[in-house]
């Protein structure tokens, strides 16, 4: 059997695998659609069927697959006893509910969605009981909060069902984040993530002085999602769902979860006083306070949901006792409440749909209306009630006789009465749902006459019920194995299982007792209790829930209103000064080495350079409302730039950053145009304070630091001896700089021409839609007499155009020596490319819009497009000589007049780069004249507007 | 030179900071532009200072400077050109279709007229 650990990743992968399938099925009718869900989690169940033999011999499956090792995270699955108790009832009740709900949900709901999400939350859960790996658990475990919020909120147009769910997240979420902070402890003590080595680390972990943080944590996850006190007000709320869900959520799934981990943790974290303490006395106390809750609600939903979190604080105390005769009993009572407590639910869920009411106060002597409902929810109730022989007694009945031997507080019976008077409470209110819907006498004011539903509806829960009956005769037949092989699985252990029904005159069967009769009586006096039980204050969950909601909503939009209210200026204070002072505390709290290198002498050339520029900054503030003055300083303190990187041995940088400062300050310049060219005064003089307070630091805080790294060598050795090594011997290129951009870091090059190419292709959609709008009207009566300055007079004069005509071959040549030599000495596909654009941009400058254009053969769009393509498919290249995408190669090629060639396929990438980069830049300035030419000015047809040639008319081609 | 250098991206920081704090586009733009020689210097600066010792292979010399940081900051300035591009088309965009070049609403009930 060999093969059986490999259906585990199937097992768990098929409910997700189906999900994709009803919401494309139920085009073909509500009855495919219901078969196909039925079919991946019968699929499912087969082979989870195929797995048992194995795990009945005592056999772990287990079967990995590595995904992040590094992390520590790996797809590894593994089944046990305790992962086959409960990924059979998951699947097994769910198929059931598919069935029930096939006939519950009306024809109004969208059903392909419906079934899309239970199975999406059937994966989830089959992953949490499954999965081997912790991290893979709380992947799944997010997955289920995730899910049954969908499932939850499946009412979408009910506002209940929108706030139950959001509880439901919120609770839930909540405390699977405070669990992964918890796992990651475990994790860490453990030395590893796999629960197979965690669960034999026991002495280890317990030892750990983070042992209890990390318990605290856990617990907080396991209670928060099994709805224990006092995170127990989301279940109740939750009920908004359609009643399939409810059965499936909080039978035998989703409250489940934290009671499935409690158990998957008992043999590493029980044992403990803390665990004692902490997990026993929390399920005692939810246990009876659910319990009471219980008796009290008249909506039946309310009061199932009540006494599921009474149940579940029942199990939590039995994980929580420590010993292995608890743990078996929790085993068994966690099959025994699956099965009465989804039959009840879909036995509420029948009367609602039949009678159009759940609540209590409006139903009673539905026995003579729906037999077959009444027969089933008796069983199941008195099943609840613990009422012999059925299985809820069994199990009830050895909790009493585990709690009557333990001590809690005070005297020593105290935790038996405790847990008897909960017992107590549960027969009351189990009787309660007997006596009040389906006894009495029958009435003539149902919203609705009902009447027992058809087979598909009553099919499942009877299933449910004719279970509940046979464990409870033949309950080592039935569940022995299954208790037993899961109770070894939590206890590590060989436990002995022997379920019967007599146990002699024992405390336990005195306090059944007890409980039975002391029901009854609380339910013959539920009318005055009840009276009082509304007159007395309480607090109300859902009011606290929502203020708390309320306040942490409002805190945290202030927070963000203070800090970011649309104003980019407020943001860019807000950024300027938390950076710096975060640096600060860096700077303060890190060690400094002291310094390591040798500063440089300075130079005088340098120096002065390094006047220029600190002057040229400074006018540019003082003066930077004149905006054409701004232009002209920027542009010196550009060249500044270019030049520190020419002094610094960085010559390609200077070639681009002075190509790129052509560009840039003549598409400022055609920006200038149409803005004002004034910035007027409007800050306050305080303002201005502040902000140059803020600039001072920030420039301190840079200085600072790029000193601090500029005398100190690197903490670790670069990569960058490796480039250097490589790039002749693996690149085939000397110039290092240009062999990583089309080579070794290929891949980050590619993705900047793309995004390059995108700027442009956002500045034309721009463009084009300001031109649409009013914009384009207002430049359409723009009028360029009102700017202040007048227009230069020859808008294209003759020295211009014939000097940048005679230079275009030479720049176009120089673009072409600059690009093919790139690989062996400073040069390359950007710098080429920019040079390129500058050249076309003179005869655009030179001879005006129109005469370039109707010269320009292929558009810019293209040129983009063709850069890119052309780079991808260079990579592409790559592939056909079987190597990764972008893998270089390179030879040379001897023609004999002229000298050795290199060729390198990083070339015809280089190529891609400078076409992207042409048509970028030229896209972007193209967009920007078509703005021009809205304004109305003329399109010159000649290339000069004075020319010697042509007869003088006294007509200059352009207007203005 | 260290210093010089240290200096030199502290004061384009500041004035780009400042200009970048202003209340319409133009200036602020232009102050990108400065935060963007800053943030270029700074990134060629982190592979240290070295004379005339370009990353250019050649026979017999051993010491080069760090090509990296070079290569990172190339496409840097490339990019941060479509960067500005960008930026100026949307400052333009808005200016031409709301007449105005204020870098945020302007406050709903407070006026202009008060500031100096």
């Amino acid at each position: 059997m060999e093969s059986a650990a490999g259906f585990l990743p199937i097992i768990a992968a098929l409910p997700f695998l189906g999900a994709l399938l009803p919401g494309l099925m139920i085009q073909a009718g509500r009855n495919t659609c219901t078969a196909f869900t039925a079919a991946s989690t019968i699929l499912a169940l087969t082979l989870l069927m195929l797995c048992v033999p194995s795990v009945m011999r005592g056999e772990v499956l287990t079967f990995g697959i590595d995904w992040l090792p590094s992390l520590g995270l790996n797809v590894n699955f593994m089944l046990d006893g305790l992962g086959l108790l409960f990924a059979g009832m998951i699947l097994g009740i769910g198929l059931l509910i598919i069935l029930y709900a096939r006939f519950y949900l009306s024809r109004e709901d969208p059903m392909g969605q419906f079934f899309t999400y239970l199975l999406l939350f059937q994966g989830a859960m089959v992953g949490i009981v499954l999965s081997d790996n912790i991290l893979l658990l709380l992947v799944f475990w997010e997955l289920t909060s995730l899910s049954s919020f969908l499932l939850i909120g499946y009412w979408k147009h009910l506002p209940e069902g929108r706030q139950g769910a959001r509880m439901a997240l919120v609770v839930t979420g909540l405390g699977g984040l405070a669990m992964i902070a918890g796992m990651l402890i475990l994790g860490n003590i453990a030395g590893s993530y796999d629960l197979s080595v965690i669960l034999t680390q026991k002495d280890a972990i317990q030892a750990s002085p983070m042992y209890l943080p990390a318990l605290i944590l856990i617990l907080l996850g396991c209670f928060t999602k099994s709805a224990q006190f006092p995170f127990h007000f989301w279940l109740p709320h939750a009920m908004a769902a359609p009643t399939p869900v409810s059965a499936y959520l909080h039978s035998a799934t989703m409250v489940k979860a934290g009671l499935f981990l409690m158990a998957r943790m008992w043999p590493v974290l029980a044992g403990t006083p803390e665990w004692f303490w902490i997990v026993a006395s929390t399920g005692l106390i939810t246990m009876v306070i659910g319990a009471k809750i219980a008796l009290f609600k008249d909506d039946l939903k309310a009061l199932l949901a009540f006494s599921t979190v009474s149940h579940l604080g029942l199990i939590t105390m039995l994980l929580g006792l420590g010993t292995k005769a608890a743990a078996v009993v929790a085993m068994f009572h966690i099959i025994n409440h699956a099965t009465f407590k989804a039959a009840l639910f879909m036995t509420a869920g029948i009367v609602d749909h039949e009678a159009h009411t759940r609540d209590i106060k409006r139903l009673g002597g539905l026995r003579h209306l729906m037999p077959i409902t009444f027969t089933i929810a008796t069983v199941a109730a008195l099943s609840m009630a613990g009422i012999p022989p059925l299985n809820g007694f069994l199990s009830k009945e050895m909790m009493l006789e585990e709690v009557a031997h333990t001590y809690w507080i005070g005297p020593a019976w105290m935790m038996g009465a405790v847990a008897t008077l909960g017992a107590l409470f549960s027969v009351a209110y189990s009787f309660r749902y007997i006596a009040h819907v389906f006894l009495g006498r029958r009435r003539h004011d149902y919203p609705a006459l009902p009447h027992d539903p058809g087979f598909g509806m009553w099919a499942a829960p009877a299933f449910l019920t004719v279970l509940v009956i046979l464990i409870g005769f033949m309950p080592m037949t039935f569940a022995g194995d299954l208790v037993k092989i899961s109770a070894q699985a939590v206890t590590q252990a060989d436990p002995y299982v022997k379920i019967y029904h007599w146990h002699g005159l024992v405390p336990a069967f005195w306090m059944s007792v007890i409980a039975v009769a002391g029901g009854a009586v609380l339910l013959a006096l539920h009318a005055p209790l009840m009276r009082m039980w509304n007159a007395t204050p309480r607090p109300e969950a859902k009011t606290m829930f929502d203020a708390m909601t309320r306040t942490v909503t409002r805190a945290s939009t202030a927070l963000t209103d203070g800090v970011h209210d649309g104003s980019l200026t407020r943001n860019a204070v807000v950024f300027s000064v938390v950076v710096p002072v975060l640096g600060w505390f860096a700077w303060q709290a890190g060690g400094m080495t002291p310094p390591t290198r040798e500063p440089l002498p300075v130079a005088l050339v340098p120096a002065v350079g390094w006047v220029l520029l600190l002057v040229a900054t400074a006018l540019l503030v003082v003066y930077h409302r004149a905006r054409f003055t701004a232009l002209v300083l920027l542009g010196i303190v550009g060249l500044m730039v270019s030049l520190s990187f020419v002094y610094f041995s960085a010559p390609d940088l200077a070639l681009t950053q002075i190509s790129v400062e052509v560009v840039t300050i003549i598409l400022l310049l055609l920006a200038l145009n149409f803005l004002p060219r004034e910035t007027p005064a409007e800050s306050h003089p305080a303002r201005r304070l502040r902000d140059g307070a803020v600039a001072v630091m920030g420039g301190v805080a840079v200085t600072g630091l790029t000193y601090a790294i500029l005398v100190r060598d690197f903490a670790f050795e670069s990569i960058s001896a490796f480039h250097l090594a490589n790039s002749y011997k693996g690149g085939g290129g000397t110039n290092v700089v240009n062999v990583i951009l089309v080579d070794f870091r290929g891949y980050d090059t590619f993705g900047e021409i793309i995004v390059l190419g995108i700027a442009a292709l956002i500045i034309f959609a721009l463009t084009d839609t300001v031109l649409r709008g009013e914009g384009g009207r207002w430049l359409a009566d723009w009028d360029p007499d009102t700017n202040p300055k007048g227009q230069a007079g020859d808008r294209h004069p003759l020295m211009m155009v014939v000097a940048t005509r005679v230079m275009m071959p030479i720049a176009l040549m120089v673009g072409a020596y600059i690009f093919l030599r790139g690989h062996n000495e400073p040069g390359g596909g950007f710098i080429a490319g920019l040079i390129v654009a500058i050249a076309f941009l003179m005869q655009y400058m030179a001879s005006g819009y129109g005469w370039a254009e109707a010269r320009q053969r292929v558009t810019y769009h293209a040129t983009i497009g063709l850069g890119v393509l052309i780079a991808a498919l260079t990579g592409v290249g790559a592939w056909l000589a079987g190597r990764p995408f972008l893998t270089s190669d390179y030879g040379y090629l001897h023609f004999p007049p002229i000298e050795e060639f290199e060729w390198a396929t990083a070339m015809a990438f280089d190529l891609g780069v400078f076409l992207t980069v042409v048509g970028a830049v030229m896209l972007a300035l193209q967009s920007l004249s078509s703005m021009a030419r809205r304004t109305g000015e003329t399109v010159n047809v000649l290339p000069m507007d004075v020319d010697p040639a042509r007869e003088e008319t006294g007509e200059s081609g352009g207007g203005g | 030179m260290e210093l010089l250098m240290a200096t030199t991206i502290g004061v384009l920081t500041a004035a780009g900071l400042y200009l970048v704090l202003r209340l319409r586009t133009f200036p602020v733009i232009i102050g990108l532009s400065l935060l963007t020689y800053a943030v270029n210097l700074f990134l060629f600066a982190t592979g240290r200072l070295i004379v005339d010792a370009p990353p250019i292979l050649r026979k017999g010399v051993e010491t080069y400077t760090d090509p990296l940081p070079q290569a990172l900051v190339l496409t840097a300035i490339v990019i941060s050109f479509g960067m500005t591009a960008v930026v100026v088309m949307l400052a333009l965009g808005a200016y031409l279709s709301s007449r105005s070049d204020d870098v945020s609403l302007p406050p709903e009930d407070e006026s202009r007229e008060g500031e100096a």
